[in-house]
């Protein structure tokens, strides 16, 4: 047993650090916030140099072939960094249901692409406001024809193709295809967090291929969702961690009655609540991470578990922090707003709280079943 | 990171569970037993076969363990409803604090028994006027001869009632400052003058005690630590108490789970409602969130890393969780939830009685408020609380009527 990240994989995360202090600040985040860009290209290529999208990715198809602890480490400083960039949708998403579902073809095409950044892809998958479920999807395929409409589909606006979830009258009533975007109406739409952008996508007749099998759908929409999960659930975990490191800072230097508002337990106690709740959902991660790494078995379990707890962290992390800084807090100005929308952003992109909640219980009821003699 | 047993600790885990699955004492054997003999039988088993205190020096009792090995023995043992619990004082506090600062000869002297369950030793620091604020003890010392005499009054004393030692910490000079006036000792509870009262909780048991002083002696060779040094030897105690990790038992998640499939709501089992469930994924999250705080401490206790403020979030968080799983339990049941009799249902009782015992959890071994004071200052740094009485002489500090 060892539950702690290897040495190596320590450096890796002072090396990101490092990176993203002087190349993804505070400063250029807000950049993208105000600015109309849809994320920060340098820094994507930048990134692109040091082979981050190519972590996970097997060095046949381009890749570095290290192994989802390095990813995890990865998550979590492009969490902590609020980075603008398509990451999770090219890497936890698009790349994650290629390695999960692509033909020997597709993996060739597409995944060299995006271990290298040079393809965005991305997953398109709500149609309408409220859950999803294979019998309220309106997307169609008609022959290699794919016919519907998908909002907030993350970076939809920048990817090169999307993995898209299609209603089927067979197997467990979805399909999932591959679709390249270039002959797709897309608009970019105004979101929560700016520095993540969301597009609406109109397909109309749009050549798709199938990914998996044909009425396997729903099944692979949920092991994605749950092998994603985890790496944004390092995201926010490293989000969190960056809004505690925030409000203790504004905290001590700011006075009040005399003496830093860090001194009073009314604050003492609020931050230590914060680390509280950060320090289970980050040993939640360590169990996804490792879940993620090769322990198939524990993964649903292990996904809705980090997902939860890393979702509630981050969601009392970042408003807590604009409470700790008062009136400021609540001001453009400050970089608070930054963590706030992000944490909101990432407890609804994979689907709520509530729908995870939800999927732990009977990821749990799952494993707990009986087996069959 | 890895989540397995390397093959020598799976071969370590397979050695334990086969002793365990031969040794452990049947319902019959524990028969007409009260508690304490129950406890003693099975730790007197282990310290024969030597499973009893395993990371402790061999010439101690122990085994000479690594810290992930009794990891894997405390995990194979709980899978077995053994009776435990009357030597966690002795064997999780006092005996580090007996390691740390007792002579050669004490050690060997005192720390075999404790091993065996022979001896039972209880903690003897919090006071009426001295809680959280334990540097406020009044219990004063005074030297005689080669002696020193004991007057005062110690409370909520765990099993004060049953034991053969206690670990003491007095004021021996009352004109200096709290922290610097206390000396640390260690004491025979039948020496003449300790009388001991229990009391009676809100649950209805009686587990901790009044223990009242009058003129007791104590030599001076059960001294731990240099005059005035009490404090110093009292926070290897209480670091020891916080190395305690995990969720601090009471009502744990499957407990629940079950309890959720058994029951209806509208004529549907209850774990159908998303109500339910949310609540059930919550505490999940946090159970498995402490039981991952808790690996990944231990992987740095094996690193040679002594434990650090950090664990005080296991007794925090899982104090109040056994709270809210208990009223929920209750809540499940509906109008039947007063009832506690075994008779009209089968776990009657089970929830109420973990109810009622929950509020301690959270007082008992520092509070949930000094819990988040610890988090506060000696995690995250932020600045201690101004206190009025720093560096005045103790007979000079203020006290209230409620002291």
């Amino acid at each position: 047993m060892n539950f702690e990240f290897s040495q190596e994989q320590e450096l890796l995360r002072e090396q990101a650090r490092g990176f993203l202090d002087e190349n993804c600040s505070a400063a250029s985040v807000r950049e993208i916030l105000e600015g109309s860009d849809s994320y920060d290209a340098k820094l994507w290529k930048d990134m692109a140099q040091l082979g981050w999208m190519a972590t996970a990715i097997p060095e046949e198809f381009g890749g570095l072939g290290l192994s989802y602890y390095e990813l995890s480490v990865i998550a979590e400083e492009l969490g902590r960094a609020i980075a603008p960039i398509p990451f999770s949708s090219s890497v936890y998403l698009a790349t994650e249901a290629l390695l999960l579902a692509g033909s020997a073809e597709q993996r060739q095409r597409w995944l060299p692409k995006l271990a290298t950044g040079e393809s965005i892809g991305t997953f398109a998958f709500a149609e309408h406001a409220g859950r999803p479920t294979p019998a309220n999807l309106a997307t169609t395929v008609s022959g290699n024809s794919l016919t519907g409409t998908k909002i907030a589909v993350p970076d939809g606006d920048i990817s090169d193709f999307a993995i898209v979830v299609a209603r089927s009258d067979t197997g467990d009533g979805a399909s999932v295809y591959l679709v390249e975007l270039q002959d797709v109406t897309r608009r970019k739409v105004n979101g929560i967090d700016p520095t993540r952008s969301h597009a609406k996508l109109e397909f109309q007749d749009c050549k798709a291929e199938l990914l998996g099998s044909e009425g396997a759908g729903w099944s692979l929409v949920n092991q994605l969702l749950n092998r994603a999960a985890i790496l944004v659930a390092w995201e926010q975990v490293g989000g969190s961690q960056a809004a505690l490191e925030q409000a203790k800072e504004y905290a001590m230097g700011r006075y009040a009655f005399g003496r830093p508002i860090a001194g009073f337990q009314a604050i003492k106690h609020k931050l230590a609540n914060v680390y509280v709740k950060n320090t289970l959902a980050r040993s939640n991660c360590y169990f996804g991470g490792w879940a993620l790494a090769g322990n198939e078995s524990e993964l649903p379990l292990a996904a809705a578990t980090a997902r939860v707890s890393a979702t509630q962290a981050y969601y009392f992390a970042s408003k807590e922090n604009i409470q700790t800084h008062g009136g400021m807090g609540f001001t453009w100005e400050f970089d608070c707003q930054m963590y706030y929308r992000r944490a909101k952003l990432l407890s609804v992109s994979l689907g709520s709280e509530m729908w995870w909640q939800d999927r732990l219980i009977s990821a749990y009821e799952q494993r707990n079943q009986p087996v069959a003699a | 990171m890895d989540f397995n047993d390397t093959p020598q600790e799976a071969e370590f885990r397979a050695e334990a569970a086969e002793w365990l699955e031969r040794n452990v004492p049947s319902r019959e054997e524990l028969e007409g037993l009260d508690e304490i003999q129950r406890c003693k039988l099975w730790q007197k088993r282990k310290y024969d076969a030597g499973w009893a205190c395993i990371r402790w020096p061999k010439e101690y009792g122990g085994r000479d363990a690594t810290t992930i090995q009794s990891v894997i023995w405390n995990q194979e043992e709980s899978k077995y409803p053994v009776p435990a619990g009357v030597f966690a004082i002795g064997q999780g506090m006092a005996a580090p604090t007996m390691m740390g600062w007792a002579n050669e000869e004490q050690k060997r002297f005192h720390l075999p028994p404790l091993a065996s369950g022979e001896h039972i030793w209880c903690q003897l620091f919090s006071e009426p006027s001295a809680g959280s604020d334990l540097a406020a003890v009044r219990t004063r010392a005074e030297r005689d001869g080669n002696d020193w005499v004991i007057n005062g009054q110690k409370i909520w004393t765990s099993g004060a009632h049953y034991s053969d030692y206690g670990i003491l910490v007095v004021r021996t000079d009352p004109t200096v400052p709290k922290h610097k006036g206390l000396t640390y000792f260690f004491l025979d509870m039948k020496s003449p003058g300790v009388e001991v009262k229990p009391i009676k909780q809100i649950s209805g048991g009686a587990n901790f005690n009044e223990v009242f002083f009058t003129d007791v002696r104590i030599p001076d060779e059960q001294r731990l630590g240099a005059v005035g040094q009490g404090w110093q030897v009292s926070l290897t105690t209480l670091m020891n108490e916080r190395a305690a990790i995990g969720g601090g038992g009471g009502l744990g998640f499957d407990r629940v789970y079950q309890l959720a499939q058994k029951m209806n709501i509208d004529d549907r089992p209850a774990i159908e409602n998303g109500q339910v469930r949310a609540a059930l994924a919550n505490w999940y999250c946090q159970e498995s969130g402490l039981r991952y705080t808790g690996y990944r401490s231990l992987t740095a206790m094996s690193r040679g890393e002594t434990p650090g403020p950090e664990n005080s979030i296991g007794k925090l968080v899982g104090a109040s969780k056994s709270q809210d799983m208990a009223s929920f339990a209750i809540d499940l049941l509906e109008m039947s939830g007063v009832m506690e009799d075994r008779e009209t249902w089968a776990e009657g009782g089970v929830y109420t009685g973990t109810y009622l015992n929950a509020p301690g959890g959270r007082i008992a071994g520092g509070s949930d408020e000094i819990m988040l004071n610890i988090l506060a200052e000696r995690v995250l740094g932020l600045p201690q609380d101004i206190r009025v009485d720093k560096g005045i002489p103790f007979n000079e500090v203020p006290t209230g009527s409620n002291n």
